[in-house]
């Protein structure tokens, strides 16, 4: 048996680098330990949010599958931060947990190249530093020319409600008990994380009079840019909001030591940015109440996540947890939370490929690396499939910037800075926001996924179309003019804005704040999408800031192109601080740009290390 | 791994003690194998060691030697300093002795980058080291020494701590939004901070400024017809017959400089040729020359006869100078009172004569206060004190307006919150916490001959 490509789990970092690698015409195997487990979303029912949802677009836009499947599966959609500037506004979907594995199980099955095995991956076939193939718990080995890695959480998995430990994967699935060590040998670091969920609830045991509905946006959304909508406003499905009680407090603080991560049972380091109930009662004390989501799984079956109250108590415990939130009373426990810990590698031992320093040919991709989230998985997927792919043809591997993608940021973030605790990505994160827009996601990167061969030529066709009619709107707006005339000025004093003094290009008047491109069809006719107007509008209107963001840009990008040569022996640069020495040692980094982004390299270090680099040039 | 570094790190010349220093890994080593007295690799650090240096077994001179250990040193490595008695001849004798025995003549600079470089300073700190080595007055050197405490540091991290909780607060809000009950960031919250911190930073770039002019003198330039008397007030100010003052108009050509100190701050004073029309080729030369000084000067001092009409050569002087730091000085107010200038609503106008001492102290007085010289003497010096960090600090004043000016245009929160970042880049700039490499090139290419 011989693929081209293997890739080792079937969640959504699986997912997305078989689909990549077997559309690029790799022979592909995607080895899953259970088939009906494909894509599963095994805890919060939804996809995207700030800077998340965006990486969803951004995975549409290179030709991955997330955006296109989250339509098919969504229950609500809304746009958030809509009251803030284009450069935060993100997508979030509730997501059907039913729909969405099964919509992306057939696209699995419908793709050319590409098989799919139920197995167990127990160890990697290594020659000299090359990869070779996997071999499965039953002995059976399977030659590949590479091989991505997407475990997920399931690397010697133990999951935990109070003191109560067992090795299993998420919701009692069989865990991999020795390909960690297969790793170690190969001289991976391995840590451990740990992640948790809440409980499901009945949804016919809750009473809904206590809860505040929550409901989506009247407008559609589509995470896609081939728009496709698949569920209207008006059908969409409500989330509920409560708030926890003194009591679920006190609740909480009495049996704190019952807790796997109190009672001291945990050994991996959990999520800041995602915190349990009990981490949010210890560490806020001073906060009354937490809010809480109810949040619908699927129309196929009843159960309700309550989003916020991710523990590790025991059962016993979150029954009175569950039963002091107003509306759920009487509710029934369909699953109790958890924790669960599982072994990931050190994400500095990647390249920005996502190919491992270690092992050619071999890669990584999803909660492997550290991170949590549906998304950054799945985005780290694409990556690592299309660059698994390019690596084959013996072409460069795709490697994303910091100013063209939250992707970008994401792997050089792991790849430069390693992770403590699982990493979730946030806008704050990417300096330059304002130019990774929800809005744009296509005109930075559909012409990568073109390139590398996702993006069929007719889809091409159309976003070619699309970059020339923003720029022809663009090129009517800045040639017409208007002029201070009483009708002109009659109608501007009502939009209401400042009557005019002198001629203006209706670009230049669409850079008012108060202007709106609706004002200017007043003054002539507009025959272009609403997304190539509203490209064009955000253009007009941020000018400014984009411009300065463009300035920042290219000066990080200069950095980017100074580079610091592979054979580089840091002993050797005089007068580097030690801390320096070893971070550099350690991530050895490809440019001065990354160099800078270590933590504990100062600015002096990086004066020292261009000096020397200068020297020995 | 750091060559070891040799300088002469007083002033040479005629001075009571000379010291040679030495920093790098051999430091102690090179000064003991040519040390006679206790073995210096011995001792303990931060002591001093009395005895003497040699050449073969001749006794070059009898010295105290310091010997400080790495890291609490000045470049955190081990550093030796050598006390020597002043004189060229000997001092030069003990480099030349270090140099043979394995030392390198340290570059300009060099030992304050080692400091940089190997993180015992910070950025602003090291530019003080400079100021110090460069200052030309009294005043300027307790700039520079009040620099090295780190109060400018201070102050620039007290403005990013506020920064960075404001930006901090604005994101969790961005990355957050649905959960209602995070206070959200209101405009007017944003509002308040940058106005307050606008104020703060506006008056710290203008004092600075001023400060700027102590450590490198105020530039004043003398303007005014011929023969009103520039050169005879500038010859009072500086209390010698510096200019050639004569009653023929046009005898100052060239522009000459003097040099005093006004209560400790260097003014620069430069007399300029007399603006008059003239066909005379040297002498144009001269006229626009005087004119091209205006330009440049921090303070103009014009220069007018109360003996004579406003001319129309007196109007365009003034016109020239309007926008100018200035002071209209009536001269010889011992003689009728023939120029009326009241229509001018001028301001800063002092009256002098040269036979008598008053008028010109009127006029140090009245440059002492345009200056604020007094407050700023007295005040804690926790300003900006070079043209690298003015003019960040004002580029970050800037920022915190363009901030302003979004809030005004109601533009969103996180977009307005773009320039509240590129305040807090750029005041990281001033004290290094940001990297850009031009800053060490600016930095290093200045670094001057000395420590």
């Amino acid at each position: 048996m011989k693929y081209e490509i293997i890739v080792v789990g079937g969640g959504h970092a699986g997912c997305e680098a078989a689909l990549a690698a077997a559309r690029k015409n790799h022979k592909t195997l995607l080895v899953t330990s259970n088939i009906n487990n494909i894509a599963d979303m095994p805890c919060n029912p939804s996809i995207g949010g700030p800077a998340k949802g965006i990486v969803v677009r951004e995975i549409d836009a290179l030709g991955g599958e997330m955006g296109r499947n989250a339509d098919k599966g969504a229950l609500q959609t809304k746009m958030l931060n809509t009251k803030k500037g284009p450069a935060v506004q993100a997508l979030r979907f509730q997501s059907d947990k039913v729909t969405y594995p099964k919509e992306m199980l057939k696209t699995l099955k419908s793709t050319k190249n590409l098989e799919i095995k139920e197995a167990m991956v127990e160890n990697l076939l290594v020659e000299d530093k090359k990869m070779k193939g996997i071999e499965l718990e039953d002995g059976t080995k399977i030659n590949a020319d590479a091989v991505i890695l997407t475990t997920g959480t399931y690397l010697k998995a133990v999951v935990l409600t109070g003191s109560k430990k067992t090795p299993s994967g998420p919701h009692g699935e069989k865990e991999s008990k020795f390909l960690s060590d297969s790793l170690r040998k190969l001289g991976f670091t391995i840590k451990r994380l740990k992640t948790g969920t809440p409980q499901r609830i009945d949804k016919n045991s809750i009473d809904y009079s206590k809860t505040q509905e929550e409901k989506g946006d009247s407008v559609t959304h589509t995470f896609s840019f081939d728009n496709i909508v698949y569920r209207k406003p008006e059908d969409q499905i409500s989330c509920h909001l409560i708030y926890t009680t003194p009591k679920t407090h006190e609740i909480i603080k009495e049996h704190l030591n019952e807790s796997s991560m109190y009672g001291g049972y945990v050994e991996g380091i959990g999520p800041r940015y995602c915190p349990s109930i009990e981490d949010k009662v210890v560490r806020f004390s001073d906060k009354e109440r937490h809010q809480l989501f109810l949040e619908p799984e699927s129309l196929y079956y009843d159960d309700i996540y309550i989003q916020g109250f991710s523990t590790s108590m025991p059962p016993e415990i979150q029954d009175l947890m569950v039963h002091s939130l107003p509306g759920l009373e009487k509710a029934k426990i369909l699953k109790y939370g958890y924790a669960i810990e599982y072994d990931a590698i050190d994400s500095k031992q990647l390249k920005r490929s996502l190919e491992t320093k270690l092992v050619e040919n071999l890669y990584t991709a999803g909660q492997i690396n550290g991170t949590s989230g549906y998304e950054e998985a799945a985005g780290q997927g694409l990556i690592a499939g299309i660059n698994a792919s390019l690596k084959l043809e013996g072409k460069n591997p795709l490697i994303l910037k910091r100013n063209e993608s939250y992707i970008g940021v994401l792997i050089d973030d792991l790849v430069t800075k390693g992770v403590k605790d699982p990493y979730r990505l946030l806008t704050s994160r990417a300096e330059y926001r304002l130019l990774l827009r929800n809005d744009n996601a296509d005109l930075r990167l559909r012409e990568y996924g073109h390139q590398v061969g996702l993006i069929s030529e007719e889809k091409y066709k159309s976003f070619l179309e699309k970059k020339e009619n923003i720029k022809s709107l663009t090129e009517l707006l800045q040639t017409t003019r208007i002029t201070p005339k009483k009708e002109i000025n009659e109608y501007i004093e009502k939009i209401p804005s400042t009557p005019l003094k002198d001629g203006i290009s209706l670009y230049d008047f669409l850079k008012r704040p108060e202007v709106t491109l609706e004002n200017i069809k007043h003054f002539i006719e507009i025959n272009y999408t609403n997304e190539e107007q509203e490209q064009v509008e955000i253009n007009a209107k941020y000018e400014g800031y984009i411009k300065k963001a463009n300035k920042e840009a290219s000066k990080m990008l200069s950095l980017e192109e100074k580079n610091i040569p592979e054979d580089i022996n840091y002993e050797e640069v005089p007068n580097l601080a030690s801390e320096a020495r070893q971070k550099l040692s350690e991530v050895r980094p490809t440019t001065i740009g990354q160099a800078s982004r270590i933590s504990g390299v100062n600015p002096a270090d990086i004066s020292i290390l261009m000096v020397y680099l200068r020297r020995n040039n | 791994m750091n060559d070891t570094i040799v300088a002469i790190s007083t002033a040479l010349g005629v001075g009571a003690i000379s010291i040679v220093r030495l920093s790098g890994n051999d430091a102690i080593e090179i000064v003991n194998n040519c040390f006679k007295g206790k073995d210096l690799t011995k001792v303990a650090s931060h002591t001093i060691n009395y005895g003497h240096i040699m050449d073969n077994k001749e006794i070059i001179d009898e010295v105290l030697v310091s010997v400080m250990k790495s890291p609490k040193t000045y470049t955190t490595e081990d550093v030796v300093e050598i006390n020597c008695h002043g004189g060229i001849i000997s001092t030069k004798r003990i480099l030349e002795t270090m140099l043979t025995h394995g030392a390198r003549l340290a570059e300009p600079g060099e030992f304050t980058k080692r400091a940089f470089l190997n993180g015992r300073i910070d950025l602003v700190e090291s530019e003080a080291v400079m100021d110090i080595i460069d200052s030309k007055s009294e005043e300027a050197n307790k700039l520079a020494l009040s620099q090295l405490s780190g109060t400018t540091s201070k102050m620039i991290k007290k403005f990013r701590e506020t920064l960075k909780q404001l930006l901090a607060s604005i994101e969790v809000n961005i990355d957050y939004p649905e959960y209602h009950d995070i206070e959200v960031v209101t405009k007017n919250q944003v509002k308040t901070s940058i106005k307050d911190m606008k104020i703060e930073l506006d008056k710290v770039i203008k004092e600075s400024k001023n400060l700027t002019l102590i450590k490198e003198g105020i530039k004043t330039v003398i303007v005014g017809r011929p023969n009103v008397g520039k050169s005879s007030i500038l010859n009072k100010l500086l209390e010698q017959d510096k200019a050639i003052v004569t009653d023929i108009a046009g005898t100052t050509r060239d522009i000459v400089e003097g040099e005093i100190y006004l209560d400790g701050v260097l003014l620069n004073i430069i007399d300029t040729a007399g603006i008059h029309s003239t066909d005379d080729i040297v002498e144009k030369i001269g006229v626009e020359k005087s004119l091209s000084m205006i330009d440049d000067a921090d303070l103009v001092i014009v220069v007018l006869n109360n003996n004579e009409n406003l001319t129309k050569e007196d109007e365009e002087i003034l016109e020239k100078t309007k926008d100018k730091q200035r002071i209209i000085v009536i001269n010889k107010n011992d003689l009728d009172k023939k120029l009326d200038i009241s229509s001018k609503k001028l301001e800063n106008v002092v009256e002098t004569n040269t036979n008598t001492v008053e008028g010109i102290k009127r006029l140090k007085e009245k440059i002492i206060e345009l200056f604020q010289l007094e407050t700023i003497k007295t005040k804690d010096y926790t300003y900006l004190t070079n043209a690298r960090q003015i003019s960040l600090a004002k580029k970050a004043y800037q920022s915190l307006k363009e901030a302003e000016e979004g809030l005004l245009n109601d533009l969103p929160i996180d977009m307005v919150e773009i320039d509240l970042k590129e305040t807090f880049d750029l005041l990281g700039e001033i004290i290094g916490e940001t990297y850009r490499e031009e800053i060490l090139d600016h930095l290093f290419a200045n670094f001057c001959v000395g420590k």
